[in-house]
């Protein structure tokens, strides 16, 4: 079974706004990057910073990590995940970091995305922007930037596909 | 996905999926060594240890620092100063180390399939540093990976290698896996050293230097080991060189884009010369950058593999 939650044309307006948001807790665009977490996240934040570009008119440094090897879990999983790349190609120094992922759900992948961010560099602030928060957080952790909020029940399955991957732009919850 | 094996004993075993799995994945770590900070947590309390049977700079540093950078703890076990000088078995030596609690044992041995017979006998996850005569898996698979980064593909190319293949095992686990992988393969140098039952192996055989680099991609030199020198397979290093030493002429009948490519340790004016050893095709220290994400990648996939 399956429902979806947000089509194209919503995940366009969310961005739109969270673009909004993004700028007026930062007050403007400067000293501001964005780092999409492999994969979906990559794709959001690729279409947020083109957002925050139009509105701010300035170039926004955009990065793509991926976690795998900060995962918690390496030791208990049954296969190793996949290692995607990681491209942050800018200093991100006393830079204001907005971390994008698609689902914000356990809260354990953006531990480890912070703690790869910081082998990076020392930002002067991590911020979190999610398209979608299903809730079932297993650490004190919640998003600056919230696309919409979910209440899901845990065996529920929220999958978001996108055009990048050759979908159709989506938000689908799926249970069984 | 995941491999199959809790050991890397040799390619002869993998499929090519395995192979274009840990070279995806050594991509990865390629990535990681380019940062600033080089160590990422993945396998943070496993133990490492190197057991070396057989002298080696190269290849023991490699694994070394690929296993510290996945924060892994390591021990470098070496022959010499250890209690095999005593008389203990190497079965008895790895069975020690395991109950030390290694989770990888890395193991290289003079004698053809020590490390078979140390994956059979532990529970620990074994990698084949080179065993006799037998194979060299990281090897050939960190020359896979260096022909992919700067070729884009392995399928369709052609490649020789030239030089003492009866005694390496890091040609043997080259012919595997770039068979495997859909390359040609010529191998090169005088039929002491390359004798016609190779043919077994889906090669074409050249004792001619000029005739074997006609049009090659790809030319993968070996170590000419000069103790071998006086035992009849062939006359002195310097009739060798002047017959299957790669120089820049040589190395002309190649196609104009060849890469050249060399295991270490290099044994200069014997089977290459300086100037193609330093010279804008070679990418020899390409390899041992890459022999680290590749050993990387090994060892982060292999921790996968549960017993």
């Amino acid at each position: 079974m399956s429902k979806v939650l947000l089509n194209k044309e919503d995940i366009g307006r969310i961005i739109t706004r969270m673009a909004h948001e993004v700028i007026e807790k930062n007050k403007g665009v400067s000293s501001l990057c964005l780092i999409g977490i492999q994969r979906g996240g990559v794709h959001l934040a690729g279409r947020l910073a083109a957002r925050l570009e139009e509105i701010g008119g300035q170039n926004i440094p955009v990065g793509a990590l991926d976690i795998a090897l900060y995962r918690d879990d390496i030791a208990v999983r049954k296969e190793q995940p996949v290692v995607r790349r990681t491209e942050v190609p800018f200093e991100i120094n006393n830079e204001k970091v907005v971390l994008v992922d698609d689902v914000l759900f356990t809260g354990r992948s953006i531990r480890a995305a912070m703690d790869a961010v910081m082998d990076f560099g020392r930002p002067s602030a991590i911020q979190l922007a999610v398209l979608v928060d299903r809730g079932h957080r297993e650490l004190p952790i919640k998003a600056d930037f919230v696309g919409k909020n979910v209440p899901t029940s845990i065996d529920e399955t929220v999958k978001v596909e996108f055009e990048e991957d050759g979908l159709e732009d989506r938000v689908v919850l799926e249970w069984v | 996905m995941g491999l199959k094996s809790k050991d890397l004993i040799g390619i002869k075993a993998l499929d090519a999926a395995d192979i274009e799995q840990i070279l995806d994945t050594a991509a990865g770590f390629k990535d990681v060594l380019g940062r600033d900070i080089k160590k990422v947590p993945a396998l943070r309390g496993k133990t490492t240890v190197n057991l070396f049977y057989e002298p080696s700079t190269r290849t023991r540093t490699s694994f070394e620092l690929a296993a510290k950078r996945l924060s892994t703890d390591v021990i470098n076990f070496s022959v010499s100063t250890s209690s095999v000088v005593k008389g203990e078995s190497l079965r008895d030596t790895a069975l020690t180390i395991q109950a030390l609690g290694a989770d990888f044992i890395i193991v290289r041995h003079s004698c053809s399939g020590v490390a078979h017979f140390l994956a059979n006998n532990l529970d620990a996850s074994v990698v084949n540093a080179g065993d006799g005569t037998n194979e060299h898996p990281t090897q050939a698979l960190l020359d896979l990976f260096t022909i992919r980064e700067k070729k884009g593909v392995i399928r369709g190319l052609e490649v020789a290698i030239v030089g003492d293949i009866l005694h390496s095992r890091v040609a043997k686990s080259n012919i595997y896996a770039l068979k495997k992988m859909g390359a040609g393969v010529r191998l090169v140098g005088p039929p002491t050293l390359v004798p016609d039952v190779l043919k077994d192996l889906d090669v074409e055989i050249y004792s001619d230097m000029d005739r074997g680099l006609k049009d090659v991609d790809i030319v993968m030199m070996l170590r000419i080991q000069v103790e071998r020198q006086g035992k009849g397979f062939f006359p002195t290093t310097v009739e060798y060189f002047r017959n299957w030493g790669l120089t820049p002429e040589r190395l002309s009948m190649a196609k104009k884009s060849a890469l050249v490519m060399h295991p270490g340790p290099m044994n200069r004016g014997v089977e290459i010369s300086s100037d193609v050893a330093d010279g804008m095709r070679s990418v020899i220290l390409d390899q041992v950058t890459n022999g680290l994400a590749v050993r990387m990648a090994v060892l982060y996939l292999l921790a996968g593999v549960k017993g």
